[in-house]
């Protein structure tokens, strides 16, 4: 019983206990400080605005035609539904050349880039994308005529797609 | 190897606009990720996705690491004539697959 009790609260204990604990967290400090230097840099919407500029150059960009359709609230950012419509005739002289996706804070601010033509009848895609947070997703069409449209469409990720989960 | 899902109108009417959807399994690692000891893990994506009709090309695409794994990309065409849709995809590390499905146009 006395033995016990003077391992519990001896002086000499403590002080041991103490410096494990230190030790314990400044290893797990140290553990943890090569992650975050290690962590990719997001993009920003910085980086976005500079990766709609690679695609549409001096062109003006209007908004609206395109239809960006994204859940508002997604619980898993690993697979979300995106879809793109273009308000266009789809003629030979009048069509969209092209639709882009973008994003604001992945590690990468493009999502997709595809080529249509008049051959496609409706300018309408679909696919799955991957959001780390929460952000504004831009869909920008290029038209037969050079001119360029556009939707952002704000979108709340509650868990994101896992960039930095360890295997 | 690759398995892959095309889902499209066997018998579309001449001049209908056609709903195209395709699927690839391809576990598109994004290549930000990390192993329990650092090592980054490598990029391996499907990078292009190209469709031919009849040997013109009518839709590409660019992917980027932000397509979810198992990339599901649909789209349209106009079914001009009978004939052989081909969907070829592309990729890190010499990835290649590709599909073909006949379609008759009544």
């Amino acid at each position: 019983m006395g033995e016990t009790g003077k391992h519990l609260g001896g002086p000499a204990s403590a002080g041991t206990r103490r410096q494990l604990l230190q030790l314990a967290s400044s290893a797990a400090l140290g553990g943890m400080l090569p992650s975050l230097a290690v962590r990719p840099a997001a993009a920003t919407p910085a980086s976005m605005q500079s990766a709609i500029a690679a695609v549409i150059g001096d062109a003006k960009l209007n908004s609206g035609r395109v239809k960006l359709e994204i859940p508002p609230l997604v619980e898993n950012g690993n697979t979300v539904a995106c879809a793109v419509a273009v308000a266009s005739p789809m003629t030979a002289t009048d069509y969209v050349k092209a639709i882009h996706v973008f994003n604001e804070k992945n590690p990468q601010p493009n999502v997709i880039s595809v080529k249509l033509g008049p051959s496609a009848g409706r300018a309408a895609i679909a696919t799955r994308i991957r959001l780390s947070d929460t952000q504004t997703v831009t869909a920008i069409a290029e038209m037969s005529d050079g001119s360029f449209w556009s939707q952002s469409v704000e979108v709340v990720i509650t868990l994101g797609a896992c960039l930095e989960d360890p295997l | 190897m690759a398995r892959a899902l095309i889902k499209v109108s066997p018998n579309p009417k001449r001049g209908e606009i056609i709903e195209i959807k395709t699927l690839i399994s391809h576990e598109m690692e994004t290549g930000f990720r990390h192993t329990n000891t650092g090592a980054a893990i490598a990029r391996d994506i499907i990078t292009t996705f190209v469709v031919t009709y009849n040997g013109e090309e009518i839709f590409s695409a660019q992917l980027f690491p932000a397509i979810a794994a198992n990339p599901f990309i649909t789209f349209h065409t106009i079914a001009k004539e009978s004939g052989t849709l081909e969907f070829r995809w592309t990729g890190d590390n010499g990835y290649v697959a590709s599909e073909q499905v006949k379609i008759a146009v009544a």
